[in-house]
């Protein structure tokens, strides 16, 4: 039997890949692969670790947990779907590195995504780089104090935070009042020549989410409800991704 | 939100449609005069968490139109794949926080730089923090020597309004230009 050689022990087991089968909507499509290799031609993590995303399913479906969910390219994956645009069945490759990912324990993961989602967790504003809603409301009020005294043209210029009722609530990634906060500057001059109206909110600012990359859907899901209350405590309208 | 069954009660909007729905309006009167006689050309690079993995072409359209109308629709080549078919560069899914993966990540990249090379662009527009990072590390690793700019340093630029200290991501040819 060819795939008694494959079978580990005697008990039927279920493998990693009929797990991931009943976790995804219409079990992500895995069964109805062609092999046609298209996911794999347009994958840019395509040979890094040896692997590639047709490779990945093929041992999946064999039951090869071990190399699959160890492998350290469930990491190079980033997740970009551009295989299952290419894929002619939709198959969800990229659910099941997410899944694989969910199966390293936390000190294995890479620290860099562990440390961003554990200050995420750890600050009113889910900074991924730690910064607190006072030290971002800080800067912002400071950077504005500049450019209005710089530019007579900007000297009007209003930067509201945690304002109700406005249009749009408007996040910031964590990058620019931390280390370059003159970067932030451009997009509230856009702001203020369109006429928006729209706030930061202290709760909730970072743009950023490094717990789902992480695969830590508890705290993923945490921020992301945090966030969400934000808006919707500020009675705002839309949220206004930066990108 | 689907994925924890959250139905929020605002709607989530991408600040590149406004960008364009804005220009449309005559709200944001960009032009490109400044680039008439200069032609310096810009690729985009179309991020994969606002194009292929939420909204789609049409989304790469409009900012299309954005750049078009900053830069000069003369001045903007396209890198091929394109739009919901573009590679991603190599820096999401946490590749570029994960530490200990960043030969695997500048491997990735590759192709993404080749990409750009290509077009013969010396500045890639990367309208996501990702992809800025990642694409402004690819072209110093690989000595590209292109730019990697955000779209509101350009849309600034074109409006004329864009300060000194606001011009870090700009080459020299554009670093004093409209002060
Ligand atoms: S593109 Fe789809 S059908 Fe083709 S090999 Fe990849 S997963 Fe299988
Ligand atoms: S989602 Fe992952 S496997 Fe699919 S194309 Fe992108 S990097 Fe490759």
């Amino acid at each position: 039997m060819a795939d008694a050689a494959i079978k580990l022990g005697t008990e039927p087991k279920t493998t990693f890949f009929d797990k991931v089968k009943g976790l995804l909507p219409e079990e992500g499509h895995l069964n109805l692969c062609l092999t046609c290799g298209a996911c794999s031609s347009g994958c840019p993590a395509t040979g890094l670790e040896d692997m590639d995303p047709r490779k990945f399913l093929r041992m999946a479906a064999l039951g090869l947990d071990e190399e699959v969910t160890k492998s350290p390219w469930v990491w190079m994956c980033t997740q970009c779907r551009r295989c299952v645009y290419a894929c002619p069945m939709s198959i969800d490759i990229p659910q099941m590195v997410f899944q694989a990912r969910k199966t390293w324990p936390k000190d294995k993961k890479p620290q860099g995504i562990m440390g961003s989602c554990e200050q995420a967790l750890r600050t009113e504003g889910n900074s991924a780089m730690g910064a607190s809603s006072e030290d971002f409301k800080f800067v912002v009020e400071d950077v504005l104090e500049e450019v209005r005294e710089a530019d007579p043209r900007f000297k009007d210029m209003q930067v509201p935070i945690n304002k109700k009722g406005a249009e749009f609530v408007l996040n910031q990634n964590s990058r620019e009042p931390v280390t370059e906060p003159d970067e932030m500057v451009p997009l509230w001059k856009i702001l203020h020549l369109a006429g928006a109206d729209w706030t930061y909110s202290t709760a909730g600012w970072a743009a950023e989410n490094y717990c789902m990359f992480g695969a830590e859907e508890e705290g993923w899901e945490q921020i992301v409800r945090h966030k969400v209350k934000a808006v919707e405590d500020l009675e705002a309208k839309a949220w206004l991704n930066t990108e | 939100m689907q994925k924890f069954k959250i139905e929020p009660k605002f709607r989530l909007e991408s600040l590149i449609k406004y960008y364009a729905q804005w220009i449309r309006e005559g709200k944001l009167k960009v032009n490109s005069d400044w680039n008439k006689d200069l032609k310096i050309k810009f690729t985009v690079q179309d991020p994969c968490q606002l194009v292929r993995k939420s909204l789609g072409d049409p989304i790469a359209e409009d900012l299309r139109f954005a750049v078009k109308a900053v830069v000069g629709e003369e001045n903007f080549v396209e890198m091929y794949p394109n739009r919901s078919n573009n590679f991603c560069c190599g820096g999401g899914g946490g590749f570029l926080q994960a530490t200990g993966y960043q030969d695997a990540r500048r491997k990735y990249g590759k192709i993404k730089f080749d990409q750009i090379m290509k077009t013969g662009a010396p500045y890639c527009i990367t309208p996501c923090h990702n992809c800025h990072s990642q694409i402004h590390d690819l072209s110093d690793y690989y000595e590209g020597g292109y730019h990697s700019v955000h779209l509101w340093t350009l849309i600034c630029l074109s409006l004329g309004v864009l300060g000194e200290n606001e011009r870090v991501y700009l080459g020299p040819e554009l670093a004093e230009l409209g002060l």
